[in-house]
């Protein structure tokens, strides 16, 4: 069973088009793993299917559990389960990382979240996470470390509980073991009824991860597909032989 | 001085509830010796205050409008009822009150906020005080907090020491008229020594279309005493211009702590051209909270001159500028003892056309040594058709002295919205969460209502023109 199916999609970013007709399908309850280079269009593809305004779909169509994605406002997108943990998360000043995820469960759910459960949760993700507890009540990644806005994704992703995370590099910068925290947290997240789209440039963070799926992406098309025997033959071999 | 303040859960729809106008007397429109003469007289004034009067009409005929700032060419003075007396006398109980006043200000909550977290009311409606009262153990400690008039003839000797000397006739245009048709307000003295522990709260309501209000505020605190003073203002929206020229003066003696809280909602017709001023003596400290949301116009610019060695100013602003709005607003210091010290921190929004600007002066005299004043002034725009401006004008004469200046100006990122919708929020409380993020900083030093009734006033404003 597919989550999301991706057809013939082509993207441009201020005029110019950096994903060519590309397809792709992400099936329920599995980690599949993005690679490419640089420039490939690796993040075009993530902002695409969250629908930033800044990224133009001029073809294609995009199928979330059936439903047309394109149709659909952003917040609409997350609010059916899709959640994207950014490169380079933005700063928001003046707005607490609790009262964010609080809000957007809220808003997800269309429940009121009551404080007091919530506020255990969040303490024992951010544990896991190894967040100090006084992150809870600082700005959303003001004054964050690298390292430290990635483990707030992941701590969000955590709270969230999406049917699909997009990962968007979410190991770059990292040190070893953050890597592994939030390895881990991707672990703990994910289970049969989500699914997790990976991008990476490091096996790092797959390593303690059952990967399903692989795709190459490069020039802004999938070159290639396959099990995760691809990410070792990428290693070895680069991107070069895959054209 | 961490006091907690009530204001009632209340929405704008309720600022704009009109009530029949049921003056019994407003003078004729327009400015003359005749219409001053009978505000006085009817005022029973001594004869100085009817002289400081006429001289003030005089200055005010004399003097040039300012010459920069917003446009306030759509004032016509000739328009303008400078005096609509309520059908009520002043009056210690609300039950005296006359219903259809008292309904007014019962959905202000302003009696509900007395009984709750306030050690004094005192209510004005149009030209006059009707309503004022404060707990009796503060006058047995020798407190004063009365309404203009009752000071001017029950402490004649302190009113006319102090009364329009820190903010004189000349000053301005509208400190003239001011001091030709002041009317209503508040006299506030506390003794040496006493601490009030909760606040002092006067409303300020202009419910007659096509008047003016002058109120005049006066507060005196002597040595070591504190207090904390709230000031509110509102009015229905009407098609014809109205006009706020309230002058505040405030005293801090030595060691003393004033908080000068306002959060102002005049509504959309009015001309608020008001000035604040506050004498610090040694080691004394003022500290402003100052809301600009309301008016067509607003030039506002609270001065605190740090007059005494030591002697402190804290300045906390929010002015938001939405659609037809011109909101010029500031502060100013003036360090004239050595290592004074201020601090000013300000949050301007604006949108849907609306222009805010913050304009600061800061003058650091030549005696002024080893003083200390920074000053930072955040704007935020909401979309490409509103402007926010900032105007600080620094003049440093003494040597020893550290100054600083910061100002931002910004708008909401396209980024920060897609952040945050992409988390299943939806834009319009995105965009909310960014403003009442950016007044975050500042909220946080307000009393919890306070901050809840600005939050909910920066939602009525992004709710409002949309």
């Amino acid at each position: 069973m597919n989550i999301l199916e991706i057809k013939s999609l082509s993207v441009q970013v201020e005029d110019k088009e950096i994903l060519h007709d590309l397809s792709l399908t992400i099936e329920r309850g599995k980690i599949h793993v993005i690679l490419g280079s640089n420039g490939a269009g690796k993040s075009t593809l993530m902002n695409a299917i969250m629908g930033h305004p800044k990224y133009k779909i001029t073809s294609g169509e995009i199928l979330y559990e059936g439903e047309d994605l394109l149709k659909l406002p952003t917040f609409e997108r997350a609010r059916r389960g899709i959640f994207l943990s950014f490169q380079a998360p933005e700063e928001i000043p003046g707005v607490t990382v609790e009262n964010m995820i609080r809000t957007a469960k809220q808003m997800i759910s269309g429940e009121k979240i009551k404080i007091v459960p919530f506020r255990k949760k969040l303490r024992s993700m951010m544990e896991e996470l190894k967040i100090e507890p006084s992150y809870a009540s600082r700005y959303l990644n003001v004054g964050f470390s690298g390292g430290e806005k990635k483990r707030s994704e992941i701590l969000q992703l955590m709270m969230l509980e999406p049917k699909l995370a997009l990962l968007d590099e979410t190991d770059s910068g990292l040190d070893v073991d953050a890597v592994q925290i939030v390895s881990n947290g991707i672990a703990k997240f994910h289970n049969d009824q989500n699914s997790c789209v990976i991008i990476t440039h490091n096996s790092k963070i797959l390593e303690h991860l059952k990967i399903d799926r692989v795709h190459v992406l490069l020039d802004g098309k999938i070159v290639k597909e396959g099990d995760s025997s691809l990410i070792d033959e990428v290693n070895s071999h680069g991107f070069e032989n895959l054209h | 001085m961490a006091s907690k303040t009530y204001i009632e859960d209340i929405q704008r729809t309720l600022y704009d509830i009109r009530e029949e106008d049921r003056s019994i007397y407003k003078t004729s429109a327009g400015l003359s010796e005749e219409i001053i003469r009978d505000i006085s007289a009817r005022k029973n004034d001594p004869q100085w205050m009817l002289d400081f009067r006429l001289k003030s009409l005089e200055i005010y005929n004399s003097m040039p409008l300012p010459t920069w700032g917003p446009d306030i060419s759509a004032l016509n003075m000739d328009e303008i009822t400078t005096y609509v007396q309520p059908d009520a006398h002043i009056v210690g109980s609300w039950e005296e009150v006359p219903s259809e006043i008292k309904s007014t200000f019962d959905r202000l909550g302003i009696p509900e906020a007395e009984k709750k977290s306030l050690a004094g009311v005192g209510a004005q409606y149009d030209s006059e005080v009707v309503y004022h009262n404060v707990q009796k153990d503060l006058l047995t400690q020798g407190v004063i907090y009365t309404d203009f008039e009752s000071a001017v003839h029950e402490h004649e000797d302190i009113v006319r020491e102090f009364f329009m000397t820190l903010v004189p006739p000349k000053d301005h245009k509208f400190a003239a008229l001011h001091g030709a048709v002041w009317s209503g307000g508040s006299f506030v003295y506390v003794p040496e020594g006493v601490e009030l522990k909760l606040p002092l709260q006067s409303y300020f309501r202009l419910n007659a279309a096509g008047a003016g209000q002058f109120e005049h505020t006066l507060i005196i605190l002597e040595k070591n005493s504190s207090l904390h003073f709230i000031e509110g203002c509102s009015a229905p929206k009407y098609s014809v211009t109205n006009l706020h020229a309230g002058c505040v003066e405030l005293f801090v003696r030595e060691g003393a702590r004033l908080r000068y809280s306002t959060i102002e909602n005049w509504s959309r017709n009015m001309m608020n051209l008001n000035t604040k001023r506050a004498l610090v003596e040694k080691n004394g400290l003022v500290e402003w909270i100052s809301g600009s949301f309301g008016s067509h116009v607003s030039m506002l610019y609270p001065c605190s001159i740090l007059h005494g060695e030591g002697a402190r100013c804290e300045f906390t602003g929010v002015t938001f500028a939405a659609r037809g709005q011109n909101l010029d607003t500031g502060a100013s210091v003036i360090h004239v003892a050595p290592h004074t010290s201020a601090n000013i921190n300000t949050k301007t929004i604006s949108k849907s056309g609306g222009s805010a600007t913050y304009r600061s002066a800061v003058k650091v005299t030549k005696n002024a040594h080893h003083s200390k004043c920074s000053v930072n002034c955040d704007s935020l725009m909401l979309d490409d058709e509103s402007r926010s401006d900032t105007v600080p004008t620094m003049d440093i004469e003494a040597g020893e002295s550290d100054i600083g200046h910061e100002a931002k100006i910004g708008r909401i990122s396209d980024d920060a919205i897609f952040y945050l919708t992409s988390r299943g929020i939806d834009e319009n409380e995105a965009r909310a969460m960014i403003v009442r993020g950016f007044v975050e900083p500042i909220a946080k030093e307000l009393p919890l209502e306070y901050a809840v009734e600005m939050n909910r006033l920066i939602n009525l404003e992004l709710e409002g023109a949309r």
